[in-house]
């Protein structure tokens, strides 16, 4: 995976509360395979794209001054709905490092960290102020720095943000949660033995073929 | 005396193995379900070169891709779904895994097959790749969905999870005739709004969850993610208990039922615990409910109206309601009732038990839909059933097409589309935009207004048919 440290980007506003994941990939695009490299088109493909092809001027990702955002400033409930790992995909591949809003579908939020995106609460105020601003001076920078957890947008106005330190630990080293999990093994394993003391009657450690009640 | 507990508590608290690491807790997961979606999550068991760890309590389900024109491979629609199908047969085999396979008769969705089959137990985590994993929590299981979390839970059988806050919802009072356990769901997605539970675990509790079957609460919890909720749970009582008799993965009978009902005794919430937050709702006052916009917190009474977004004060808010009426092509005022639709959908993790196909057919019997309707059971079981008491034949006989098991209609990935601008009433989950196809325009109901509306060509209260 991918470090994340500091960013200083391009940062496109969002207004909508309660972006879907259809919104985001629609259901149809996800049998696509991602090494295919579609996914950075995918992002807000209905969204963006009219039905021949061509671009939707209006969508905020087409506005020349937000083309290359690598940052996204939304609003309420962002990325709520069908649980797509697809819908981080898409943004990591568009270029999108960071998403601050009020509030993230809870899927959505847990997988950012785990494919090197940093997901930003912030209050409703804060992501108001910074999407105005950013309507204001399109194309206008912010710099987002995780050891420090802080944001400072283009009129040095700083706005702090809180992160678990497991997943801070994780995007600063670029590591994987799967080999610092693997790394308890012995842990887990005296946990599951006596699980399966408590829990006698699951049969686990039956073969499923030989599950015939 | 230790401190009382919820059942969420309880049973995050007997799953634990690491607490409260740098604000996470590291869960151990008794079952894992993969449906077609996990491809990405075995491309991540491949790239950090792990393997899974439990293969024998991980299932592949063939679920949103299965066609219901037919049970077959050569049913599903082209080359490209094929291929999803394969490749959960592929990495199945390859991992050690039971797959749920086409033409398994056990194979369903996801969340029906795991308490058909007795993995869904109260007081265990089962967790899948797919957000309506809270259906299961009806029975008393800690049950939520998981994205990218997925190919962890796969190679460690564990996952990290920020434990989320406490809500309660009460439901009391007598449901009156017409309204189902969708119509409850709807009108509490209703009243907490689309986010409004964002972060929380729902409990449900009172005398109507109380009344219900297992069935109805399953509808309840299927929703809990429509109000933003990490998932919903429903404490076990004797109707669970007796739900979990001859499950294929459930306890034998005899002793090892008596020592796994004597356990699951201890795990409703305690009378003191406390909740972050609590909501009531009386059952007495609800009605059919029906959607108008694009969120399912957009349901209203089937005997009011479109609204109007002139009278939202917040600008947010209305411009979304003036988005959603444009897509909708409504105009506010419009009494739902005079909505005309073009098709309907019947089934969906969400009303595709056999509860749900009785309600319907029950409303049909001996009469004709004069919209093109399909019936798509929520899977190979539920089908079964329904056949071996003739609903098959009357939805056939009233014109409906009686699909194969799957997600079918509800996300329209196994080519069951709604046409662009066409307009379905549907018993599934998500009314979002294109969520049934693209362009396509949904009304989410309970599965007896779903088989009203199909007889009259419009929204219909069920209560005046």
């Amino acid at each position: 995976m991918d470090k994340f440290i500091s960013l200083t980007a391009v940062a496109a506003p969002i207004d909508m509360d309660n972006v879907d994941n259809d919104q985001v990939i629609p259901a149809r695009l996800m049998r696509k395979q991602r090494d295919e490299g579609g996914y950075s088109k995918y992002l807000f493909h209905d969204l963006r794209f009219n039905e021949d092809g061509s671009e939707n001027p209006d969508f905020v990702l087409n506005h020349p001054a937000y083309r290359n955002a690598k940052i996204i400033v939304a609003s309420h409930n962002y990325a709520c709905g069908s649980s797509r790992l697809g819908a981080v995909y898409t943004h990591y591949d568009y270029g999108i490092r960071c998403v601050i809003a009020t509030s993230f579908g809870d899927v959505f939020f847990n997988n950012c960290f785990k494919n090197g995106i940093l997901p930003i609460r912030l209050s409703a105020d804060a992501t108001a102020d910074l999407r105005s601003q950013l309507h204001a001076q399109p194309g206008a920078a912010l710099q987002v720095d995780l050891p420090s957890q802080t944001i400072v947008d283009a009129a040095d106005d700083r706005y702090a943000f809180s992160v678990d330190g497991f997943a801070k630990r994780c995007l600063l080293g670029g590591l994987s949660d799967v080999a610092l999990t693997l790394e308890r093994e012995h842990e887990i394993q005296l946990f599951e033995e006596r699980h399966r003391r408590t829990f006698s009657w699951l049969p686990v450690g039956i073969h499923n073929e030989d599950v015939t009640r | 005396m230790s401190a009382p507990l919820t059942i969420f508590e309880k049973i995050w608290k007997s799953h634990a193995i690491v607490e409260d690491e740098g604000g996470q807790t590291l869960l151990y997961i008794d079952w894992l379900l993969c449906s077609e979606g996990s491809v990405h999550a075995f491309s991540i068991l491949r790239r950090e070169g792990v393997k899974v760890r439990r293969p024998q309590q991980v299932f592949g389900v063939v679920d949103h891709y299965a066609a219901s024109g037919g049970p077959r491979m050569e049913d599903i629609v082209d080359e490209e779904r094929r291929n999803m199908v394969r490749i959960l047969e592929r990495n199945s085999v390859e991992a050690g895994m039971r797959l749920f396979g086409l033409g398994d008769p056990h194979r369903g969705i996801q969340h029906l097959l795991g308490p058909e089959q007795g993995l869904t137990q109260p007081g265990v985590i089962i967790l899948c790749g797919d957000s309506h994993t809270s259906t299961q929590g009806a029975l008393g299981a800690l049950a939520f969905g998981i994205g990218g979390e997925l190919g962890h839970a796969l190679a460690t059988q564990t996952i990290w999870q920020r434990k989320p806050k406490k809500m309660r919802v009460r439901i009391d009072g007598r449901r009156p005739r017409g309204v189902s356990a969708k119509d409850v769901i709807l009108a509490i997605v209703a009243k907490l709004g689309h986010g409004g539970a964002l972060q929380h675990a729902i409990e449900y509790d009172g005398e109507t969850i109380r009344a219900m079957s297992i069935e109805e609460r399953m509808t309840v919890c299927n929703m809990s993610i429509e109000a933003g909720a990490r998932l919903g749970i429903i404490g076990p009582d004797e109707k669970t208990f007796a739900y979990m008799q001859n499950r294929p993965y459930g306890p034998r009978g005899g002793s090892e039922m008596e020592a796994a009902i004597d356990y699951w005794k201890t795990l409703p919430t305690d009378a003191e615990a406390a909740f972050d937050k609590e909501e009531f709702i009386d059952a007495a006052r609800l009605s059919p409910m029906v959607t108008w916009g694009n969120s399912p917190e957009n349901a209203v009474s089937i005997t009011g109206s479109v609204p109007d977004p002139a009278d939202e004060v917040d600008a947010q808010r209305r411009a979304a309601m003036e988005r959603s009426l444009e897509y909708m092509g409504l105009t506010p005022g419009m009494r739902m009732q005079d909505i005309s639709i073009d098709q309907v959908f019947i089934g969906s993790c969400t009303n595709g038990r056999i509860e749900d196909l009785r309600a319907a057919a029950a409303v049909i019997r001996g009469r004709r839909t004069v919209v093109p309707a399909l019936v798509s059971p929520g899977s190979t079981p539920v089908k079964m059933h329904a056949e071996a008491e003739g609903l098959d034949r009357i939805f056939r006989d009233a014109g409906f097409t009686w699909g194969e098991s799957g997600c079918s209609m509800c996300v329209g990935m196994n080519g069951d589309n709604v046409l662009e601008g066409k307009r379905c009433a549907s018993t599934s989950n998500r009314n979002f935009r294109g969520r049934q196809g693209k362009g396509s325009r949904t009304h989410l109901v309970s599965p007896e207004m779903a088989a009203a509306a199909a007889l009259t060509g419009r929204l219909t209260d069920i209560r005046e048919l």
